[in-house]
């Protein structure tokens, strides 16, 4: 964590569906190097959250700033030149090509060619272009260790491997932050080790900023730097991760526990942060 | 197969990312195919005029729909209006020769042009809408068409149609089956190999990108507008080229040939020949141009003991088309790429299954 400049600011959001209030006035920022869990119980928001940096769903109230750019109106295919990459809660590759091909769609905005060039080859650079660009996908593909599977047809593989070459294909798109959606939901344990050091090696190696969603609460506290906690589409709490386990209204998020001490007005508040 | 393994023979190792990312898998195939064409083009010294026509009928069916194989198998979405791009391919070429003295020459793949423009307009819908909303979409701008063809008499000549002259380089004229094959191979090879190209870089697999998980070819930086839009617009650009082609080897461009019949027999050639594979088109061509002459061979192979088979040959022209759709949907939904793809692994893996 170098410097404490902010990468990510997201200002008093509010999303909606109808009468179903997913987001109420969340605001909290990232630095620049951090691993930033977001966690909370079923329903809470943190899908919808992920959704509103990446730009599947646009915010009725608030921003969304990106380093110094606004980016709360852009669209989910213009953010990626920004620099900001995701992975999804359900699989979401491309599941009829290769495993290659799939980290090479993650390349596109770093691609020139088009229809065109692309057709045409050995004579437009396009092979050039496909060359350099294999050769930084391949580094990628050995990082992860999917040497193996790398010309399989990606819906054939396993859910683990399928996880990871989507990781893959988010980490191709050379983000400086990366939005993981449950990266180790429905793993086994050996599983979720391999992916934890991924994660860290992103953060450490790769200098990516993460920003997680994830429901194991040992991942979560082992890895993160920050936690911020959501509870019914509103942040009840943000700190380090100990703060947040010690932190009252967590306990009462997840457990449901009887505190009459514990008012309305205060879930509102900051929390420990 | 096994996780990630290939068709590669034994002893076949990849030193270089250039020799993995070739068209063909092995370079025996490659070998093979310009082998094949090869002897394609000697074709014309010895082969029949009939011969011939059916392969030039291969040769600009197929270009066109690999057009429609660009959009319904690698892009995902649906086109009921592929034969009126067709026909607006050859009354472009004719139109262009006719009216504006273009050479055929120059006039064939400025039709393409011409056609593509078009698709871009008739693919605008595709950016908001699929499925059976935008087949129904696509069916429309086949009929607009239609009616545009017949009555746009200062482009089509109208009901009496257009002339289209024969391609003539350096005053060699293209007149004969002979010498008119080697101008669709050309075009085949050509428009094929571009495809190849295509689809292995990034525009390519942008497409297919769009047709298996659109959301997040979103966030992969693909614009979803653009390329359900751009796919219209190549496919029509196919078509193009594959009607011009059409139009000066018969001559004569009718309007009446760019029916709703054509559009459903594209359909038919790429869901036989398999959806999404680039060779599968031209097999699916191969069959569908191929049936009703196997259908007139076994007809009249058996009109010694049937005669009044022959009367009802049409009949059973039209039929054997909708039983091939039948039979392959049930039985073989992916297509003669993927029977010819399960072929080769038999024998590679022989006597073994997996």
């Amino acid at each position: 964590m170098s410097g404490h400049t902010t990468l990510l600011k997201v200002e008093d959001i509010s999303l909606a569906f109808g009468g179903v209030k997913a987001l109420q006035g969340v605001s909290f920022s990232v630095e620049i190097g951090e691993i930033f869990s977001i966690i909370g119980p079923n329903g809470a928001g943190k899908t919808s959250m992920l959704n509103c940096i990446s730009g599947r769903y646009q915010p009725q109230v608030g921003g969304i700033h990106f380093r110094d750019d606004e980016i709360t109106k852009l669209k989910p295919n213009q953010r990626c030149h920004l620099g900001i990459g995701r992975t999804f809660q359900n699989l979401a590759l491309f599941s009829h090509m290769s495993v290659l091909d799939n980290i090479m769609v993650g390349r596109h905005h770093l691609l020139k060619n088009n229809f065109l060039t692309g057709g045409l080859y050995w004579f437009t650079g396009a092979r050039r272009e496909e060359l350099e660009h294999r050769r930084q996908v391949e580094e990628i593909i050995d990082f992860l260790e999917i040497t193996h599977i790398r010309k399989a047809q990606a819906g054939t593989l396993s859910y683990g491997l399928r996880k990871r070459v989507e990781l893959a294909r988010a980490v191709a798109l050379k983000p400086d932050l990366i939005l993981l959606d449950e990266p180790m939901a429905g793993m086994n344990q050996e599983e979720k080790e391999d992916m934890a050091r991924y994660i860290i090696d992103l953060n450490e190696e790769w200098g990516m900023t993460v920003v997680m969603i994830e429901h194991d609460m040992g991942v979560v506290m082992d890895l993160s730097h920050r936690v911020m906690v959501l509870d019914f589409g509103r942040r009840i709490a943000t700190g380090q991760p100990d703060e947040i386990m010690a932190n009252p209204l967590v306990k009462k998020a997840y457990l449901g526990e009887e505190d009459d001490a514990l008012g309305d007005e205060e879930i509102s508040t900051e929390g420990v942060a | 197969m096994a996780l990630g393994s290939s068709m590669r023979p034994c002893g076949d190792f990849r030193t270089t990312y250039a020799s993995d990312m070739t068209i063909f898998a092995t370079p025996v195939t490659r070998y093979l195919v310009i082998a094949g064409i090869g002897l394609l083009l000697l074709v014309p010294l010895f082969g029949s005029p009939y011969m011939l026509n059916l392969l030039i009928q291969i040769g600009y069916y197929g270009i066109a729909a690999l057009g429609l194989n660009l959009v319904v198998g690698f892009t995902g979405q649906i086109s009921l209006g592929h034969s009126a791009f067709f026909g607006f391919g050859a009354f472009a070429s004719a139109w262009l020769n006719n009216s504006l003295g273009v050479p055929v020459f120059f006039a064939i793949p400025l039709a393409g042009i011409m056609t593509m423009l078009v698709g871009l307009l008739a693919g605008i819908p595709a950016g908001r809408i699929k499925g059976l909303y935008l087949a129904i979409a696509t069916l429309a701008s086949q009929f607009i068409m239609e009616d545009f063809f017949a009555r746009a008499n200062w482009f089509t000549g109208g009901s009496s149609g257009a002339m289209a002259e024969y391609l003539t380089i350096f005053g060699y004229t293209f007149e004969t089956d002979q010498s008119y094959f080697y101008v669709v191979l050309f075009y085949v090879v050509l428009m094929f190999t571009f495809t190849s190209n295509l689809i292995r870089s990034r525009d390519g697999r942008a497409l297919v990108a769009v047709r298996d998980h659109y959301l997040s070819a979103e966030i992969m930086g693909i614009n979803l507008t653009w390329y359900r839009v751009m796919s219209f617009g190549l496919s029509a650009l196919y078509a193009g080229i594959g009607g011009a082609l059409f139009g000066h080897y018969l001559g004569f461009v009718s309007v009446e040939g760019f029916t709703i019949i054509l559009s459903i027999q594209f359909l038919a050639i790429i869901i036989i020949g398999g959806l999404g594979s680039i060779y599968g088109t031209l097999l699916g061509t191969i069959f569908m141009v191929l049936l009703p002459e196997v259908m007139e061979w076994s007809v009249h192979l058996f009109s010694d003991s049937m005669p009044d088979l022959i009367q009802s040959l049409a009949y059973i022209k039209e039929m054997a088309i909708g039983l091939a759709i039948i039979l392959f949907l049930i039985f073989e939904p992916e297509g003669l790429a993927h029977r010819w793809k399960r072929i080769k692994t038999y024998w590679k893996l022989y006597p073994f299954s997996y």
